[in-house]
Protein backbone atom coordinates (compact mmCIF):
# COMPACT_ATOMS: atom_id res chain seq x y z
CA UNK A 1 0.00 0.00 0.00
CA UNK A 2 2.33 2.14 1.19
CA UNK A 3 4.72 1.64 -2.11
CA UNK A 4 1.75 2.05 -4.03
CA UNK A 5 1.24 5.54 -2.79
CA UNK A 6 4.83 6.52 -3.04
CA UNK A 7 4.50 5.68 -7.01
CA UNK A 8 1.39 7.55 -7.20
CA UNK A 9 3.24 10.32 -5.44
CA UNK A 10 5.67 10.25 -8.52
CA UNK A 11 4.04 9.60 -11.41
CA UNK A 12 0.97 12.36 -10.81
CA UNK A 13 3.03 15.52 -10.63
CA UNK A 14 0.37 17.08 -12.86
CA UNK A 15 -2.44 17.12 -10.18
CA UNK A 16 -0.39 19.52 -8.42
CA UNK A 17 -1.23 22.33 -11.48
CA UNK A 18 -5.22 22.39 -11.05
CA UNK A 19 -4.85 22.46 -7.35
CA UNK A 20 -2.35 25.35 -7.31
CA UNK A 21 -5.04 26.97 -9.51
CA UNK A 22 -8.01 26.33 -7.22
CA UNK A 23 -6.25 27.34 -4.00
CA UNK A 24 -5.38 31.11 -5.38
CA UNK A 25 -9.24 31.07 -6.36
CA UNK A 26 -9.85 30.42 -3.07
CA UNK A 27 -7.41 32.37 -1.54
CA UNK A 28 -8.31 35.69 -3.61
CA UNK A 29 -10.67 37.12 -1.41
CA UNK A 30 -8.62 36.73 1.47
CA UNK A 31 -5.35 38.29 -0.25
CA UNK A 32 -7.91 40.80 -1.28
CA UNK A 33 -8.94 41.64 2.12
CA UNK A 34 -5.57 41.23 3.51
CA UNK A 35 -3.39 43.40 1.26
CA UNK A 36 -6.01 46.36 1.34
CA UNK A 37 -6.36 46.06 4.51
CA UNK A 38 -2.16 46.56 5.50
CA UNK A 39 -1.95 49.23 2.84
CA UNK A 40 -2.18 52.89 4.50
CA UNK A 41 -4.90 55.21 4.04
CA UNK A 42 -2.70 57.08 1.09
CA UNK A 43 -1.51 54.00 -0.54
CA UNK A 44 -4.95 52.99 -1.26
CA UNK A 45 -6.70 53.10 -4.38
CA UNK A 46 -8.84 50.58 -6.62
CA UNK A 47 -6.12 50.87 -9.18
CA UNK A 48 -3.35 49.59 -7.38
CA UNK A 49 -5.78 46.71 -6.00
CA UNK A 50 -3.45 44.35 -6.62
CA UNK A 51 -0.09 45.92 -5.75
CA UNK A 52 1.29 44.73 -2.61
CA UNK A 53 1.86 47.21 0.03
CA UNK A 54 4.51 49.32 0.08
CA UNK A 55 5.08 48.97 4.25
CA UNK A 56 2.57 47.56 6.42
CA UNK A 57 0.16 49.72 8.37
CA UNK A 58 -2.91 49.30 10.38
CA UNK A 59 -4.60 52.50 9.34
CA UNK A 60 -7.70 50.50 7.82
CA UNK A 61 -7.85 47.97 10.63
CA UNK A 62 -7.92 50.38 12.93
CA UNK A 63 -10.40 52.56 11.34
CA UNK A 64 -12.62 49.62 11.08
CA UNK A 65 -12.13 48.25 14.67
CA UNK A 66 -13.31 51.66 15.85
CA UNK A 67 -16.68 51.48 13.27
CA UNK A 68 -17.14 47.66 14.65
CA UNK A 69 -16.13 46.77 17.98
CA UNK A 70 -19.11 47.11 19.55
CA UNK A 71 -20.79 45.11 17.37
CA UNK A 72 -18.08 42.47 18.00
CA UNK A 73 -18.90 42.86 21.49
CA UNK A 74 -23.03 42.15 20.92
CA UNK A 75 -22.08 39.23 17.96
CA UNK A 76 -20.35 37.61 21.30
CA UNK A 77 -22.93 38.56 23.74
CA UNK A 78 -25.15 36.42 21.09
CA UNK A 79 -23.33 33.53 19.93
CA UNK A 80 -22.33 32.52 23.94
CA UNK A 81 -25.11 31.98 25.53
CA UNK A 82 -26.45 31.02 22.31
CA UNK A 83 -23.84 28.24 21.91
CA UNK A 84 -23.97 27.10 25.26
CA UNK A 85 -27.96 26.78 25.45
CA UNK A 86 -27.97 25.16 22.08
CA UNK A 87 -25.31 22.22 23.18
CA UNK A 88 -27.12 21.17 26.17
CA UNK A 89 -30.37 21.18 24.78
CA UNK A 90 -29.29 18.98 21.94
CA UNK A 91 -27.36 17.21 24.10
CA UNK A 92 -30.52 16.40 26.10
CA UNK A 93 -32.67 16.12 22.89
CA UNK A 94 -30.35 13.57 21.52
CA UNK A 95 -29.34 11.45 24.28
CA UNK A 96 -33.70 10.91 24.85
CA UNK A 97 -33.97 10.01 21.31
CA UNK A 98 -31.71 8.06 20.76
CA UNK A 99 -31.54 5.77 24.50
CA UNK A 100 -34.90 6.18 25.68
CA UNK A 101 -37.17 5.86 22.69
CA UNK A 102 -40.75 6.51 24.09
CA UNK A 103 -43.60 5.73 21.89
CA UNK A 104 -43.95 8.19 18.88
CA UNK A 105 -40.20 8.93 18.61
CA UNK A 106 -39.43 7.57 15.51
CA UNK A 107 -42.40 10.67 14.02
CA UNK A 108 -40.98 13.06 16.46
CA UNK A 109 -37.26 13.23 14.97
CA UNK A 110 -38.54 13.83 11.44
CA UNK A 111 -40.53 16.75 11.99
CA UNK A 112 -37.89 17.90 14.30
CA UNK A 113 -35.13 17.59 11.71
CA UNK A 114 -37.84 19.34 9.12
CA UNK A 115 -37.03 22.45 10.58
CA UNK A 116 -33.52 22.81 10.05
CA UNK A 117 -34.31 23.34 6.20
CA UNK A 118 -37.31 25.70 6.01
CA UNK A 119 -37.05 28.74 4.42
CA UNK A 120 -36.95 31.56 7.35
CA UNK A 121 -39.33 33.21 5.24
CA UNK A 122 -42.07 31.73 6.28
CA UNK A 123 -42.32 32.02 10.01
CA UNK A 124 -40.58 35.54 10.21
CA UNK A 125 -43.73 37.76 10.11
CA UNK A 126 -45.65 35.47 13.32
CA UNK A 127 -41.73 35.54 14.16
CA UNK A 128 -41.74 39.45 14.54
CA UNK A 129 -45.37 39.51 16.15
CA UNK A 130 -44.35 37.55 19.08
CA UNK A 131 -41.20 38.63 19.69
CA UNK A 132 -42.55 42.12 20.39
CA UNK A 133 -45.50 40.86 22.20
CA UNK A 134 -43.14 39.12 24.26
CA UNK A 135 -41.38 42.33 24.73
CA UNK A 136 -37.94 40.89 23.00
CA UNK A 137 -38.30 42.27 20.39
CA UNK A 138 -34.46 44.50 19.57
CA UNK A 139 -32.82 43.01 22.53
CA UNK A 140 -29.94 40.58 22.58
CA UNK A 141 -31.88 38.29 24.70
CA UNK A 142 -34.14 37.87 21.44
CA UNK A 143 -32.21 37.09 19.19
CA UNK A 144 -30.19 34.25 21.69
CA UNK A 145 -33.90 32.66 21.98
CA UNK A 146 -34.05 32.55 18.33
CA UNK A 147 -30.75 30.89 17.76
CA UNK A 148 -31.74 28.45 20.67
CA UNK A 149 -34.56 27.52 19.03
CA UNK A 150 -34.16 27.02 15.50
CA UNK A 151 -31.11 25.20 16.52
CA UNK A 152 -33.03 22.51 18.01
CA UNK A 153 -33.16 20.17 14.54
CA UNK A 154 -29.05 20.66 13.82
CA UNK A 155 -27.96 20.15 17.75
CA UNK A 156 -30.54 17.22 18.18
CA UNK A 157 -29.52 15.22 15.04
CA UNK A 158 -25.14 16.02 15.85
CA UNK A 159 -25.98 14.35 19.33
CA UNK A 160 -28.58 11.72 18.52
CA UNK A 161 -25.76 10.55 15.63
CA UNK A 162 -23.33 10.43 18.77
CA UNK A 163 -24.90 8.99 20.94
CA UNK A 164 -26.87 5.99 18.62
CA UNK A 165 -22.72 5.09 18.36
CA UNK A 166 -22.44 4.63 21.84
CA UNK A 167 -23.31 0.98 22.97
CA UNK A 168 -26.32 0.15 24.96
CA UNK A 169 -25.25 -2.20 27.11
CA UNK A 170 -23.23 0.40 28.89
CA UNK A 171 -26.37 2.28 29.64
CA UNK A 172 -28.00 -1.46 30.37
CA UNK A 173 -25.31 -1.67 32.94
CA UNK A 174 -25.85 1.10 34.83
CA UNK A 175 -29.79 0.82 34.70
CA UNK A 176 -29.17 -2.87 36.21
CA UNK A 177 -26.92 -0.72 38.79
CA UNK A 178 -30.21 1.14 39.66
CA UNK A 179 -29.51 4.42 37.88
CA UNK A 180 -32.45 6.29 36.75
CA UNK A 181 -32.50 8.29 33.04
CA UNK A 182 -30.55 11.13 34.68
CA UNK A 183 -28.07 9.84 36.37
CA UNK A 184 -27.18 7.13 32.62
CA UNK A 185 -27.24 10.79 31.20
CA UNK A 186 -24.45 12.09 33.97
CA UNK A 187 -22.53 9.58 34.83
CA UNK A 188 -22.42 7.77 31.61
CA UNK A 189 -23.43 9.68 28.44
CA UNK A 190 -21.91 13.29 29.77
CA UNK A 191 -18.77 12.06 30.14
CA UNK A 192 -18.22 10.42 26.53
CA UNK A 193 -19.69 13.53 24.99
CA UNK A 194 -17.25 15.92 25.29
CA UNK A 195 -16.19 16.13 21.36
CA UNK A 196 -19.96 15.78 20.60
CA UNK A 197 -20.36 18.83 22.22
CA UNK A 198 -16.92 20.52 20.53
CA UNK A 199 -18.98 19.92 17.25
CA UNK A 200 -21.92 21.81 18.22
CA UNK A 201 -20.81 24.50 20.16
CA UNK A 202 -18.72 25.49 17.03
CA UNK A 203 -21.68 24.72 14.65
CA UNK A 204 -23.83 27.25 16.39
CA UNK A 205 -20.99 29.03 17.55
CA UNK A 206 -20.54 29.40 13.51
CA UNK A 207 -24.07 30.01 12.58
CA UNK A 208 -25.35 32.26 15.20
CA UNK A 209 -21.70 34.46 14.30
CA UNK A 210 -22.98 34.43 10.36
CA UNK A 211 -26.42 34.93 10.84
CA UNK A 212 -27.98 37.97 9.23
CA UNK A 213 -31.56 37.01 8.26
CA UNK A 214 -32.81 37.07 11.71
CA UNK A 215 -30.36 39.78 13.48
CA UNK A 216 -31.69 42.48 11.01
CA UNK A 217 -35.31 41.46 11.53
CA UNK A 218 -34.85 41.12 15.42
CA UNK A 219 -32.19 43.52 16.62
CA UNK A 220 -32.28 47.41 17.16
CA UNK A 221 -29.23 49.60 16.18
CA UNK A 222 -27.30 49.39 19.57
CA UNK A 223 -27.93 45.65 19.57
CA UNK A 224 -26.51 45.23 15.85
CA UNK A 225 -23.87 42.13 15.21
CA UNK A 226 -21.05 42.16 13.45
CA UNK A 227 -22.80 41.06 10.92
CA UNK A 228 -25.68 43.61 10.21
CA UNK A 229 -22.90 46.72 11.53
CA UNK A 230 -20.71 45.53 7.97
CA UNK A 231 -23.14 44.52 5.73
CA UNK A 232 -24.29 48.82 6.43
CA UNK A 233 -20.80 49.83 6.29
CA UNK A 234 -20.75 48.11 2.81
CA UNK A 235 -23.31 50.11 1.65
CA UNK A 236 -22.74 53.42 2.66
CA UNK A 237 -21.23 55.94 0.09
CA UNK A 238 -19.01 57.35 3.30
CA UNK A 239 -17.04 54.60 4.51
CA UNK A 240 -13.86 53.87 2.11
CA UNK A 241 -13.76 50.49 0.37
CA UNK A 242 -10.24 49.81 1.85
CA UNK A 243 -11.53 50.17 5.61
CA UNK A 244 -14.55 47.42 4.20
CA UNK A 245 -11.97 44.94 3.12
CA UNK A 246 -10.27 45.30 6.87
CA UNK A 247 -13.82 45.83 8.71
CA UNK A 248 -14.47 41.79 6.31
CA UNK A 249 -11.66 40.61 7.74
CA UNK A 250 -12.20 41.65 11.25
CA UNK A 251 -16.09 39.88 11.06
CA UNK A 252 -14.16 37.27 9.51
CA UNK A 253 -11.67 36.61 12.18
CA UNK A 254 -13.24 34.49 15.36
CA UNK A 255 -14.74 31.74 12.54
CA UNK A 256 -11.37 31.73 10.81
CA UNK A 257 -9.68 30.98 13.90
CA UNK A 258 -12.21 28.23 15.36
CA UNK A 259 -11.81 26.61 11.66
CA UNK A 260 -7.88 26.73 11.93
CA UNK A 261 -7.73 25.41 15.15
CA UNK A 262 -10.86 23.16 15.46
CA UNK A 263 -11.40 22.43 11.57
CA UNK A 264 -11.67 18.48 11.92
CA UNK A 265 -14.71 19.14 14.21
CA UNK A 266 -16.65 21.78 12.13
CA UNK A 267 -16.39 19.16 9.13
CA UNK A 268 -17.83 17.00 11.28
CA UNK A 269 -20.62 19.15 12.15
CA UNK A 270 -21.25 20.28 8.21
CA UNK A 271 -21.48 16.29 7.26
CA UNK A 272 -24.23 15.68 10.02
CA UNK A 273 -25.99 18.70 8.60
CA UNK A 274 -26.04 16.96 4.88
CA UNK A 275 -27.68 13.85 6.86
CA UNK A 276 -23.98 12.28 6.46
CA UNK A 277 -21.87 10.77 9.02
CA UNK B 1 -45.01 -5.00 27.52
CA UNK B 2 -45.51 -2.04 25.59
CA UNK B 3 -42.51 -1.00 23.95
CA UNK B 4 -42.41 -3.75 20.61
CA UNK B 5 -45.62 -1.48 19.44
CA UNK B 6 -43.98 1.47 18.95
CA UNK B 7 -41.68 1.16 15.67
CA UNK B 8 -43.30 0.11 12.42
CA UNK B 9 -43.16 -3.70 11.85
CA UNK B 10 -40.97 -3.07 8.45
CA UNK B 11 -37.92 -1.67 9.87
CA UNK B 12 -35.74 -4.14 12.06
CA UNK B 13 -34.86 -2.61 15.25
CA UNK B 14 -32.92 -3.90 18.12
CA UNK B 15 -34.76 -5.33 20.89
CA UNK B 16 -34.88 -2.88 23.52
CA UNK B 17 -36.90 -4.34 26.27
CA UNK B 18 -35.42 -3.26 29.56
CA UNK B 19 -37.04 0.55 29.90
CA UNK B 20 -40.58 0.18 30.63
CA UNK B 21 -42.39 2.83 32.55
CA UNK B 22 -38.76 4.83 32.33
CA UNK B 23 -39.71 5.75 28.73
CA UNK B 24 -42.02 8.33 29.64
CA UNK B 25 -39.53 10.03 31.47
CA UNK B 26 -38.12 10.96 28.52
CA UNK B 27 -41.24 12.40 26.81
CA UNK B 28 -40.48 15.00 29.44
CA UNK B 29 -37.19 15.28 29.27
CA UNK B 30 -37.56 16.58 25.57
CA UNK B 31 -40.70 18.32 25.81
CA UNK B 32 -39.39 22.11 26.20
CA UNK B 33 -37.15 21.06 22.79
CA UNK B 34 -40.73 19.99 21.23
CA UNK B 35 -42.94 22.87 22.23
CA UNK B 36 -40.81 25.45 20.65
CA UNK B 37 -40.13 23.60 17.74
CA UNK B 38 -44.20 22.94 16.94
CA UNK B 39 -44.77 26.34 17.85
CA UNK B 40 -41.59 28.34 16.31
CA UNK B 41 -41.69 26.21 13.15
CA UNK B 42 -44.88 24.35 12.75
CA UNK B 43 -47.26 26.87 14.46
CA UNK B 44 -45.69 29.69 12.77
CA UNK B 45 -46.03 28.31 9.40
CA UNK B 46 -49.87 27.60 9.75
CA UNK B 47 -49.66 31.35 11.21
CA UNK B 48 -48.16 32.83 7.76
CA UNK B 49 -50.69 30.22 5.96
CA UNK B 50 -53.22 32.35 7.43
CA UNK B 51 -52.01 35.61 6.67
CA UNK B 52 -51.11 34.89 3.09
CA UNK B 53 -54.63 34.37 2.58
CA UNK B 54 -55.59 37.59 4.31
CA UNK B 55 -56.02 40.85 2.86
CA UNK B 56 -53.21 42.36 5.17
CA UNK B 57 -51.15 45.30 3.98
CA UNK B 58 -50.35 48.17 6.26
CA UNK B 59 -49.26 48.32 9.87
CA UNK B 60 -52.23 47.06 11.37
CA UNK B 61 -52.94 42.85 10.65
CA UNK B 62 -55.91 42.40 8.75
CA UNK B 63 -57.23 39.33 8.51
CA UNK B 64 -59.73 39.25 6.28
CA UNK B 65 -60.16 36.09 4.34
CA UNK B 66 -59.33 36.66 0.39
CA UNK B 67 -58.53 32.81 -1.07
CA UNK B 68 -55.78 33.03 -3.22
CA UNK B 69 -55.86 36.20 -4.85
CA UNK B 70 -52.22 36.93 -3.14
CA UNK B 71 -51.31 33.87 -5.09
CA UNK B 72 -53.00 34.43 -8.24
CA UNK B 73 -51.49 38.54 -7.99
CA UNK B 74 -48.25 36.94 -7.34
CA UNK B 75 -48.40 34.77 -10.49
CA UNK B 76 -48.54 37.40 -12.70
CA UNK B 77 -46.20 39.85 -10.83
CA UNK B 78 -43.62 41.14 -13.09
CA UNK B 79 -41.04 41.08 -10.05
CA UNK B 80 -42.15 37.90 -9.50
CA UNK B 81 -40.98 36.96 -12.61
CA UNK B 82 -37.69 38.16 -12.51
CA UNK B 83 -37.07 36.36 -9.29
CA UNK B 84 -37.92 33.10 -10.67
CA UNK B 85 -35.80 33.24 -13.82
CA UNK B 86 -32.84 34.89 -10.92
CA UNK B 87 -33.40 31.96 -9.34
CA UNK B 88 -33.80 29.56 -11.88
CA UNK B 89 -30.01 30.91 -13.25
CA UNK B 90 -28.75 30.87 -9.90
CA UNK B 91 -29.54 27.11 -8.73
CA UNK B 92 -28.12 26.42 -11.91
CA UNK B 93 -24.54 28.14 -11.82
CA UNK B 94 -24.44 27.38 -8.25
CA UNK B 95 -25.37 23.49 -8.02
CA UNK B 96 -23.29 22.57 -11.32
CA UNK B 97 -20.52 24.99 -10.77
CA UNK B 98 -20.19 23.38 -6.92
CA UNK B 99 -20.71 19.67 -7.99
CA UNK B 100 -18.01 20.14 -10.74
CA UNK B 101 -15.41 22.41 -8.98
CA UNK B 102 -16.18 19.32 -5.75
CA UNK B 103 -16.12 16.71 -7.85
CA UNK B 104 -13.22 17.87 -9.55
CA UNK B 105 -11.04 18.58 -6.57
CA UNK B 106 -12.19 15.26 -4.60
CA UNK B 107 -11.02 13.64 -7.76
CA UNK B 108 -7.80 15.30 -7.47
CA UNK B 109 -7.08 14.79 -3.68
CA UNK B 110 -8.09 11.43 -4.03
CA UNK B 111 -4.91 10.34 -5.35
CA UNK B 112 -3.06 10.13 -2.71
CA UNK B 113 -0.72 13.66 -3.10
CA UNK B 114 1.55 15.46 -0.58
CA UNK B 115 -0.32 17.75 1.86
CA UNK B 116 -3.47 16.50 1.53
CA UNK B 117 -4.82 17.91 4.70
CA UNK B 118 -3.27 21.41 4.00
CA UNK B 119 -5.57 21.30 0.72
CA UNK B 120 -8.81 20.21 1.99
CA UNK B 121 -8.14 23.14 4.56
CA UNK B 122 -8.07 25.84 2.17
CA UNK B 123 -10.81 24.42 -0.12
CA UNK B 124 -13.12 24.10 2.70
CA UNK B 125 -12.07 27.22 5.21
CA UNK B 126 -14.67 29.90 2.99
CA UNK B 127 -17.81 27.80 4.65
CA UNK B 128 -16.37 29.38 8.13
CA UNK B 129 -17.07 32.51 6.62
CA UNK B 130 -20.23 34.53 6.74
CA UNK B 131 -22.12 35.38 3.42
CA UNK B 132 -22.04 38.71 4.54
CA UNK B 133 -17.93 38.99 4.17
CA UNK B 134 -18.56 37.11 1.18
CA UNK B 135 -20.91 39.18 -0.12
CA UNK B 136 -18.96 42.71 1.09
CA UNK B 137 -15.68 41.28 -0.81
CA UNK B 138 -16.75 39.73 -4.12
CA UNK B 139 -18.65 43.24 -4.44
CA UNK B 140 -15.45 44.81 -4.96
CA UNK B 141 -13.52 41.68 -6.75
CA UNK B 142 -16.14 41.75 -9.33
CA UNK B 143 -16.85 45.73 -9.70
CA UNK B 144 -18.54 46.33 -12.98
CA UNK B 145 -16.53 49.96 -14.01
CA UNK B 146 -15.28 49.60 -17.30
CA UNK B 147 -12.66 51.81 -18.97
CA UNK B 148 -10.35 53.53 -17.29
CA UNK B 149 -11.40 52.93 -13.74
CA UNK B 150 -11.24 49.12 -14.27
CA UNK B 151 -10.65 47.69 -11.00
CA UNK B 152 -11.10 43.85 -9.15
CA UNK B 153 -10.72 40.80 -11.08
CA UNK B 154 -11.53 42.88 -14.50
CA UNK B 155 -8.29 44.98 -13.77
CA UNK B 156 -6.61 41.57 -12.99
CA UNK B 157 -7.58 39.95 -16.57
CA UNK B 158 -6.19 43.48 -17.55
CA UNK B 159 -2.92 42.99 -16.21
CA UNK B 160 -2.89 39.61 -17.18
CA UNK B 161 -3.79 40.06 -20.83
CA UNK B 162 -6.59 38.18 -20.24
CA UNK B 163 -8.63 41.22 -21.86
CA UNK B 164 -11.59 38.81 -23.22
CA UNK B 165 -12.63 37.82 -19.65
CA UNK B 166 -12.85 41.44 -18.82
CA UNK B 167 -17.17 41.46 -18.06
CA UNK B 168 -19.83 43.84 -16.05
CA UNK B 169 -20.49 40.77 -13.78
CA UNK B 170 -23.46 41.70 -11.83
CA UNK B 171 -24.47 45.00 -13.85
CA UNK B 172 -25.15 42.56 -17.08
CA UNK B 173 -28.46 42.03 -17.97
CA UNK B 174 -30.15 39.45 -17.28
CA UNK B 175 -27.49 37.01 -16.30
CA UNK B 176 -25.83 39.47 -13.10
CA UNK B 177 -27.61 37.14 -10.98
CA UNK B 178 -24.81 34.39 -12.38
CA UNK B 179 -22.06 36.78 -10.93
CA UNK B 180 -23.49 36.75 -7.52
CA UNK B 181 -23.81 32.42 -8.22
CA UNK B 182 -20.11 32.85 -8.59
CA UNK B 183 -19.45 34.17 -5.39
CA UNK B 184 -21.54 30.90 -3.69
CA UNK B 185 -19.62 28.80 -5.19
CA UNK B 186 -16.67 30.40 -3.86
CA UNK B 187 -18.34 29.57 -0.58
CA UNK B 188 -19.74 26.18 -1.05
CA UNK B 189 -17.55 24.23 -3.31
CA UNK B 190 -14.89 23.38 -0.87
CA UNK B 191 -18.36 21.70 1.21
CA UNK B 192 -19.48 19.95 -1.73
CA UNK B 193 -15.52 18.64 -2.30
CA UNK B 194 -15.80 16.74 1.35
CA UNK B 195 -19.29 15.44 0.49
CA UNK B 196 -17.40 13.68 -2.62
CA UNK B 197 -14.27 13.05 -1.02
CA UNK B 198 -16.07 11.81 1.92
CA UNK B 199 -18.15 9.37 -1.14
CA UNK B 200 -14.73 8.24 -2.72
CA UNK B 201 -13.08 6.97 0.70
CA UNK B 202 -15.87 5.07 0.98
CA UNK B 203 -15.19 2.79 -2.24
CA UNK B 204 -13.65 -0.69 -1.33
CA UNK B 205 -9.88 -0.49 -2.46
CA UNK B 206 -10.68 -4.06 -3.57
CA UNK B 207 -13.39 -3.25 -5.98
CA UNK B 208 -10.96 -1.10 -7.77
CA UNK B 209 -8.68 -3.58 -7.35
CA UNK B 210 -10.92 -5.93 -8.98
CA UNK B 211 -11.63 -3.90 -11.82
CA UNK B 212 -7.88 -3.70 -12.80
CA UNK B 213 -6.71 -6.77 -13.02
CA UNK B 214 -9.82 -7.30 -15.45
CA UNK B 215 -7.81 -4.67 -17.32
CA UNK B 216 -9.87 -1.85 -16.95
CA UNK B 217 -7.90 1.35 -17.42
CA UNK B 218 -7.81 4.28 -15.11
CA UNK B 219 -10.02 6.30 -16.65
CA UNK B 220 -12.51 2.80 -16.71
CA UNK B 221 -12.24 1.76 -13.31
CA UNK B 222 -13.48 5.70 -12.65
CA UNK B 223 -16.16 6.06 -15.16
CA UNK B 224 -17.70 2.31 -14.49
CA UNK B 225 -16.88 1.47 -10.88
CA UNK B 226 -16.43 5.16 -9.00
CA UNK B 227 -18.90 7.35 -10.68
CA UNK B 228 -21.84 4.91 -10.22
CA UNK B 229 -21.36 4.44 -6.46
CA UNK B 230 -20.90 8.49 -6.35
CA UNK B 231 -24.99 8.85 -7.00
CA UNK B 232 -25.89 8.95 -3.94
CA UNK B 233 -23.39 12.04 -2.99
CA UNK B 234 -24.55 13.94 -5.85
CA UNK B 235 -28.04 13.23 -4.87
CA UNK B 236 -27.26 14.93 -1.47
CA UNK B 237 -25.11 17.62 -2.63
CA UNK B 238 -27.67 18.80 -5.56
CA UNK B 239 -30.30 19.11 -2.56
CA UNK B 240 -28.65 20.12 -0.28
CA UNK B 241 -27.16 22.75 -2.31
CA UNK B 242 -30.11 23.55 -4.12
CA UNK B 243 -32.17 23.82 -1.28
CA UNK B 244 -30.20 26.87 -0.29
CA UNK B 245 -29.81 28.53 -3.43
CA UNK B 246 -33.82 28.85 -2.68
CA UNK B 247 -33.19 30.56 0.04
CA UNK B 248 -30.16 32.85 -0.42
CA UNK B 249 -30.90 36.09 0.71
CA UNK B 250 -28.01 38.14 2.63
CA UNK B 251 -25.24 37.18 -0.09
CA UNK B 252 -27.28 39.05 -2.65
CA UNK B 253 -27.81 41.66 0.15
CA UNK B 254 -24.46 42.21 0.91
CA UNK B 255 -23.49 41.97 -2.74
CA UNK B 256 -25.41 43.74 -4.58
CA UNK B 257 -28.01 45.02 -2.14
CA UNK B 258 -31.85 45.41 -2.83
CA UNK B 259 -32.25 46.01 -7.08
CA UNK B 260 -35.01 44.29 -8.76
CA UNK B 261 -32.79 43.25 -11.63
CA UNK B 262 -31.01 41.43 -8.99
CA UNK B 263 -34.20 40.38 -6.89
CA UNK B 264 -34.85 36.58 -5.83
CA UNK B 265 -38.05 35.33 -3.88
CA UNK B 266 -36.43 35.60 -0.20
CA UNK B 267 -35.30 38.92 -0.82
CA UNK B 268 -38.94 40.21 -2.16
CA UNK B 269 -40.62 38.90 0.57
CA UNK B 270 -38.47 40.99 3.23
CA UNK B 271 -38.97 44.18 1.04
CA UNK B 272 -42.31 43.90 0.45
CA UNK B 273 -43.37 42.76 4.17
CA UNK B 274 -41.08 44.54 5.92
CA UNK B 275 -40.33 47.72 4.04
CA UNK B 276 -43.70 47.80 2.25
CA UNK B 277 -46.11 46.59 4.57
CA UNK B 278 -47.85 44.25 1.80
CA UNK B 279 -48.09 41.40 4.86
CA UNK B 280 -50.30 39.19 2.82
CA UNK B 281 -48.55 39.18 -0.24
CA UNK B 282 -44.96 38.43 2.05
CA UNK B 283 -46.25 35.68 3.43
CA UNK B 284 -47.72 34.31 0.06
CA UNK B 285 -44.28 33.97 -0.93
CA UNK B 286 -42.97 32.48 2.37
CA UNK B 287 -45.23 29.93 1.83
CA UNK B 288 -43.78 29.74 -2.21
CA UNK B 289 -40.76 29.23 -0.87
CA UNK B 290 -41.39 26.38 1.80
CA UNK B 291 -43.65 24.38 -0.68
CA UNK B 292 -40.38 24.60 -2.83
CA UNK B 293 -38.05 23.41 -0.41
CA UNK B 294 -39.92 20.98 0.78
CA UNK B 295 -40.58 19.54 -2.26
CA UNK B 296 -37.49 18.48 -2.55
CA UNK B 297 -36.36 18.21 0.95
CA UNK B 298 -39.21 15.85 2.40
CA UNK B 299 -38.14 12.82 0.14
CA UNK B 300 -34.67 13.12 0.72
CA UNK B 301 -35.38 13.60 4.76
CA UNK B 302 -37.47 10.44 4.46
CA UNK B 303 -35.50 8.45 2.50
CA UNK B 304 -32.07 9.39 4.92
CA UNK B 305 -33.76 8.45 7.87
CA UNK B 306 -34.80 4.74 6.48
CA UNK B 307 -31.23 4.23 5.30
CA UNK B 308 -30.70 5.13 8.60
CA UNK B 309 -32.72 2.39 10.66
CA UNK B 310 -32.42 0.04 8.13
CA UNK B 311 -28.49 0.10 8.26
Amino acid sequence: MTAQTAGVHRSRKWVYIPLTMMALFYLLPMFVMLNTGFKSFEEVSLATMWELPSALSLDNFTAAWEILSPNVWNSLKIVIPAATISSILGSINGYVLSKWKFPGANIVFPVLLFGMFIPYQSILIPLVDVMSRIGLAGSIWGLVLVHVIYGIPITTLIFRNYYAAVPDSLIEAATVDGAGIWQVYWRVLLPLSIPAFVVVYIWQFTSAWNDFLFAVLLTSTQNWPVTVALNNMAGSQIIAWNVQMAGSFLAAVPTLLIYIFLGRYFLRGMMTGALKE
Amino acid sequence: MQTERETPADIPVPKRKRFRMENWWGVLWVLPSLLAVMVFVYGFIIWTARVSVSAWKGLTPDYTYVGAENFVNLASDRRFHIDITNTAIFTVVFVLGCLLIGLGLALLLDKGIRMEGFYRSLFLFPMAISFIVTGVVWRWLMNPAQGDRLSGLNLLFDNLGLDFLINRWYATPTWGIAAVAIGAVWQMSGYTMALYLAGLRAVPEALREAARVDGASEFQVYRSVIMPLLWPVTLSAVIILGHSSLKVFDLIIAMVGKQVALDVPAIYMWTTTFDGFFFGRGAAIGMVLLVSVAVLVIPYLWYSLRQDSDG
